[in-house]
């Protein structure tokens, strides 16, 4: 069930982007003058009835950044109760700190008239949680836990792939290093500065330059960098590893996922930022992410074997009684070689 | 021990975390009354007898862009109300007549001093749009925020020299009182439930400022004799500056033409 529960608070909180994207794309930010509550109601006592324009949308991303924060409380609980993994226990906590700190820098930007430097934290640590959230679902995951094809196939045969984590970890830094140049260029107001598509006011590098011409040109420039990296990620995965199904799906998917942004991203330009496709364009740059994320932890899914390894036995309590028994045996060098962090193969 | 800051951890983070979600008695944003207790500044004096004014008229050369319907469908109640609300930003009646331009005295006063008018200037929400679109005050009036409407508003005041605020009027008949403390030209006034709603209103240190009715004319009363920068502000078009010298007695005519694009 705790494998599904993540998975779930993870999807929640990609709703949870998109709801926030909207507020931004449609100017509601300051809808609600008053936080934590809602024009003097108490947030969950707001009436239905007076939902009405950009209260709509202000309202309901506080209804469900509301609901995502129960439920990461929830899964840190959980985790913190049944997961015999520290660090995956940690992940929990540090989401739930996530989490905390998110609401107060919603709440601070609303209060503060939506200053740019805190909206943009706003819009980042969202992302930063999201990672959180899935990092949690995949490493509570069964196919994480059986350590993939790895455990069947051999403990060092495909994991030590040094370029691919490389690559996979640049592609994803790239990619969040991308997702701040857009939430600066949303908070900015410079998602139209340059107002066509693919070409910056017909050249291929704009003729003349303010601020935010610089900030939207530089999240072209990012995206180029980004398909660049997601290309020979996702090339050196379909020719050295075309066979390991858990690195094939999220590079096929990433695939998907940058065509769809960058179609997404050149209609909210030619569209003049029609608020819903500009707020897919926010949420789906986050599945991007996330989806590059996952191809990178499991390019490096031997390291974590390691790091469990070494040490897993001194953190297991009596409360885990099958963890502990597992580290018994890789202590005794039962299954020194498996791939599998809780010290041995659990298939 | 491990084991036990992990749950200790935990425990701290739940705690801050219910703390976050049950705290109540949100900063509703409110403004300030109207400052009262402000030692008036003791005017230059003018001689009522020698004041003369500065009169004329702002028109539009050109084509003037028809106003849009406005769509309401995302409040039911301002779709009921106002039905055919178009867009407000550029008024032109016949014969070129513009409506909603801000005219008044950028320079010339030199020195003086006026006294803030206790009688406040009114801005109504009615029928989902601000009455009226463009209004003018003086540094330290009481300037009344009333929504007639039975829907929700939020007051946003986008000053820059001055205070920016923002302020719930969810309930019908709400009124609140706001002052400005500096001079500026113009301060954009929104509703950001509304997104449409959007009104300008001029902070001056003189009462030497006129809006433009629906005839495009404007009158600048009661100015002793001297030489004046007059400024015409649109929210469109931009501003136009014109010189003018009164003498003791006199009316001046000033006109301003805006061209379309």
């Amino acid at each position: 069930m705790l494998p599904l529960f993540a998975a779930f608070v993870a999807a929640s909180t990609a709703v949870l982007i998109f709801a926030g994207g909207l507020v931004t794309s449609t100017g509601s930010g300051l809808s609600v003058p008053d936080w934590p509550n809602t024009y003097g109601w108490f947030m969950f006592a707001f009436p239905t009835s007076k939902m009405v324009g950009g209260i709509f949308y202000e309202h309901t991303h506080r209804l469900i950044a509301s609901t995502v924060g129960f439920l990461i409380v929830v899964l840190a609980v959980w985790l913190g109760r049944a997961e015999p993994r520290p660090w995956v226990r940690r992940l929990g906590y540090l989401a739930l700190g996530a989490v905390i700190l998110q609401g107060i820098l919603g709440g601070i930007t609303v209060l503060w008239y939506l200053p740019d430097a805190i909206s943009i934290a706003h819009a980042s640590l969202a992302q930063i949680l999201f990672c959180l959230t899935v990092t949690i679902a995949l490493v509570t995951s069964s196919g994480w836990k059986r350590g993939y094809t790895a455990d069947r196939q051999g403990p060092r045969r495909f994991d030590e792939d040094e370029l691919l984590q490389r690559l996979a970890i640049a592609t994803t830094v790239v990619i969040y290093a991308q997702i701040l140049i857009g939430a600066t260029m949303r908070h900015t107001g410079a998602g139209l500065a340059i107002p066509d598509f693919p070409l910056s006011f017909g050249h291929v590098i704009p003729p003349y330059w303010d601020s935010k011409i610089a900030i939207h040109f530089a999240h072209r420039v990012g995206a180029a960098t980004v398909t660049v990296l997601i290309g020979a990620a996702t090339g050196h995965v379909f020719f050295h590893h075309a066979r390991r199904a858990e690195l094939r799906r999220p590079a096929i998917l990433l695939l998907v996922l940058l065509v769809l942004q960058i179609t997404l991203g050149a209609i909210t330009v030619l569209g003049h930022k029609p608020f819903i496709i500009n707020s897919l364009h926010v949420v789906n740059g986050a599945l991007v992410l996330v989806t590059s994320l996952v191809l990178t932890l499991r390019a490096h899914r031997s390291r974590f074997a390691h790091v469990a390894r070494t040490f897993l036995p001194d953190d297991l309590s009596d409360e885990v009684p099958r963890a502990k028994s597992e580290a018994r045996r890789a202590k005794s060098g039962e299954t020194r070689d498996a791939t599998n962090e809780y010290g041995g193969a659990r298939a | 021990m491990s084991r036990i800051s992990d749950r200790l951890s935990c425990a701290v983070a739940c705690a801050a975390a219910m703390l976050l979600i049950s705290c109540g008695g949100g900063a509703n944003e409110s403004t300030a009354p109207a400052s009262s207790g402000a030692a008036a500044p003791a005017a230059a004096p003018i001689d009522p007898e020698t004041t003369g004014n500065v009169s004329g008229k702002v028109t539009f050369e050109g084509t003037p862009p028809a106003p849009q319907p406005i769509k309401l469908s995302s409040d039911p109640y301002c779709e009921s109300a106002n039905s055919g609300l178009t867009t407000e930003t550029q008024m032109v009646g016949a014969n070129g007549a513009m409506g909603n331009v801000f005219v008044y005295v950028k320079d010339g006063l030199g020195n003086r001093k006026f006294a803030a008018p206790s009688e406040p200037i009114m801005l109504d929400q009615k029928g989902c749009h601000y009455t009226p679109h463009v209004i003018g005050i003086q540094v330290g009036q009481p300037l009344q925020i009333i929504n007639s409407d039975n829907t929700l508003h939020n007051v946003h005041g986008l000053a820059k020299a001055n205070k920016e605020f923002n302020a719930g009027q969810p309930i019908q008949g709400m009124k609140m009182t706001h002052t400005f403390s500096t001079t500026e030209v113009m301060v954009p006034f929104k509703c950001d439930v509304h997104s449409w709603m959007n009104a300008w209103v001029g902070v001056l240190e003189h009462p030497y400022y006129s809006v433009t009715g629906a005839d495009g004319t404007f009158s600048l009363k009661g100015l002793p004799p001297g030489t004046y920068t007059i400024e015409a502000w649109h929210e469109k078009l931009g501003t136009q500056t014109q010189m003018v010298t009164i003498g003791a007695k006199e009316t001046k005519d000033v006109g301003f033409t805006f061209k379309g694009a």
